[in-house]
């Protein structure tokens, strides 16, 4: 039986095939995983600087979040909007809408194969970071890993939804990523990837809250941290994103694709 | 297997001046035109037929193909193919056709084509021992071994070819649409396609629609040939009645024994080419017969030969002297 076009065989298939072509650009997937450093960085500007006061996390608490931040950016990375539009540009989407299966999903099992190989060089980042901040080690219980580990699956979701939506501009205009640009200036300073949400002037923050952004690093990442943090409405927040999110992405798809079709595929 | 009726796609396409004050009002007013790609088309195939479709570089082959399939929705006219309409893309129609085209690839490019294979038995529902033994036979067929777990970046573009063929056809799709699926590969890689067409459509009894540049693919596979022009179609029939309608003469090459001038040739034909021993005439089909007879008891020849012109000569003359 089929969900959503998929079975068990679909998924182990796609995914081990997936994760086996991650593996062969480890190399590059290694300097990605890297290039996520940004939370580090912050991490060492706010801990000098006397405005740390302000963020409402000091010492420990600081460098649990600004981890945790970084961690939960490494799983939810997304790039399906470059991967679309060149595909789309070089014609290897028409025999993914020649298959039996939403080409969506393709992209879904892509990402979580790359998220697989970028696991072992997150851990060793993060292992390095315990080295050199042995204080700020600690293992979250089982209970709250798992609510970490679904509250990061949920953003990678959002993520994910957000960027097909941009994605999905492609039928209509060959660059829409550029569009994904244009949101990522907002998601850098909402997210929590700079500064916890708790540093922005309370009407920030409650602007801040009915944008998924917040959603994407800063509530996962609380979770991670074990930090207090209202689960109820975070899972209501990100699931609310998602159930919005879902459909708009499947009407615009459906669109996009009549259109690829009228305009020539 | 398909019917076609009244076929039409038309594209509107956006026009711009050169130059910086043509981009300026392009990008203020946009200007478009409707180009027709393909004009009132129709034909049927009936099932187990292999067809060759034919045209010069952008008469709507492509296009039309891409119709059947149900990749472009037509502007106007219908298309049915295995009972199905193909714009709907039902997933009951995608399991009975595929499409190859020549220079797009399907499979993963870093991993071994087995990979993409058992990918596509999963998206197709195809069962594992089901799957395994179809890739045996085909790959037997396609005389593939090893290259089937080696990663497609490393293989050569013959080899990577039929690794795309083994994959479009794993689901055995009833009716298949070639888009110059030979393109680029090495005669010998060519030949070993076009054997492999032939036997999957003797063993299967699909239904095959091919375009390619390759005149020996459509002589050795397709008894009939769709020729498109222009967008509107300008044959459907056998491959030698176009070449009847093309060329009503037929070439005549003679050694002689010794030169002979010009002169001596007069009534025996139009004189194509006379170069010492060596003649070329073209001789009308119904006096081919009397011609050659007088050929033989005027002149001591040392060899005769006659044959058809190359039907991409008289497709490509067709076309530059504008008669279609």
């Amino acid at each position: 039986m089929r969900i959503f076009g998929l079975n068990r065989r679909i998924i182990r298939v796609l995914l081990g095939s997936q994760y086996a072509h991650m593996l062969e650009y480890r190399a590059e997937i290694a300097l990605w995983a890297l290039s996520g450093v940004l939370p580090f960085i912050m991490l060492s500007v706010w801990s000098g600087s006397d405005a740390r006061s302000g963020l409402g996390l000091d010492g420990v608490a600081l460098d649990r979040y600004f981890l945790s931040a970084f961690l939960v950016r490494q799983f939810s990375v997304v790039w399906v909007v470059y991967a679309f539009e060149e595909d789309a540009l070089l014609g290897r989407l028409s025999p993914y809408l020649l298959q039996p299966l939403h080409p969506l999903w393709r992209y879904v099992a892509a990402h979580l194969g790359e998220q697989l190989t970028r696991l072992p060089f997150a851990a060793l980042i993060a292992a390095v970071f315990f080295a050199v901040r042995p204080q700020a080690f600690w293992l979250p219980s089982l209970g709250g890993f798992l609510l970490a580990w679904l509250a990061t699956w949920m953003a990678f979701a959002i993520a994910f939804l957000f960027q097909s939506l941009i994605a999905a501009l492609c039928f209509w205009s060959e660059k829409a990523s550029a569009l994904e640009r244009l949101q990522f200036i907002p998601f850098l300073f909402l997210s929590g990837l700079l500064a916890p949400l708790t540093a922005f002037p309370p009407a920030v923050r409650a602007l801040a809250q009915w944008t998924p952004f917040p959603y994407l690093i800063d509530f996962p990442a609380r979770v991670l941290a074990g930090q207090p943090v209202d689960l109820l409405a975070g899972f209501g927040a990100q699931l609310a994103w998602i159930a919005l999110l879902l459909p708009l992405v499947l009407l615009l798809w459906r669109a996009g694709v009549r259109r690829y079709s009228a305009m020539g595929a | 297997m398909i019917q076609v009726e009244g076929l039409s796609k038309i594209y509107r396409v956006a026009e711009k001046q050169p130059g910086l004050a043509g981009t300026l009002r392009h990008f203020i007013r946009r200007r478009t035109r409707d180009v027709t790609a393909v004009q009132d088309v129709s034909f049927r195939i009936e099932p187990g037929e292999m067809v060759g479709f034919l045209g010069a570089n952008g008469a709507g082959k492509t296009t039309t193909l891409k119709m059947l399939c149900g990749l472009i929705h037509p502007s106007a006219g219908e298309v049915q193919v295995a009972g199905h309409r193909p714009q709907r893309r039902q997933a009951e129609f995608l399991r009975r056709i595929t499409l190859v085209m020549g220079q797009k690839q399907q499979l993963l490019w870093d991993l071994p084509p087995m990979d993409s294979l058992r990918v596509n038995a999963a998206v197709y529902g195809i069962p594992d021992a089901v799957a395994r033994r179809r890739i045996k036979e085909l790959a037997d067929l396609l005389e593939l071994g090893e290259e089937l777990t080696r990663p497609v970046r490393k293989l050569s573009l013959g080899q990577r070819m039929k690794a795309e063929l083994l994959a479009a056809l794993l689901h055995e799709p009833e009716v298949l649409f070639l888009d110059e699926p030979t393109l680029g590969l090495d005669v010998n890689a060519q030949a070993r396609v076009r054997q492999f067409l032939a036997e999957y459509n003797r063993r299967t009894g699909a239904t095959v629609l091919l375009t390619s540049h390759y005149m020996a693919d459509i002589t050795a596979l397709c008894p009939r040939v769709l020729l498109i022009h222009q967008g509107r179609l300008f044959h459907d029939g056998p491959l030698e009645a176009l070449a009847d309608q093309l060329a009503p003469e037929r070439e005549v090459r003679l050694e002689l024994e010794s030169p002979v001038s010009a002169d001596a040739l007069t009534g025996l034909g139009r004189l194509e080419q006379l170069e010492g021993c060596d003649v070329r005439l073209l001789v009308p089909r119904d006096q081919l017969t009397a011609v050659v007879a007088q050929l033989l008891d005027r002149f001591p020849v040392r060899d005769l030969d006659v044959t058809d012109p190359p039907i991409e000569e008289l497709i490509g003359g067709l076309f530059r002297q504008g008669r279609v």
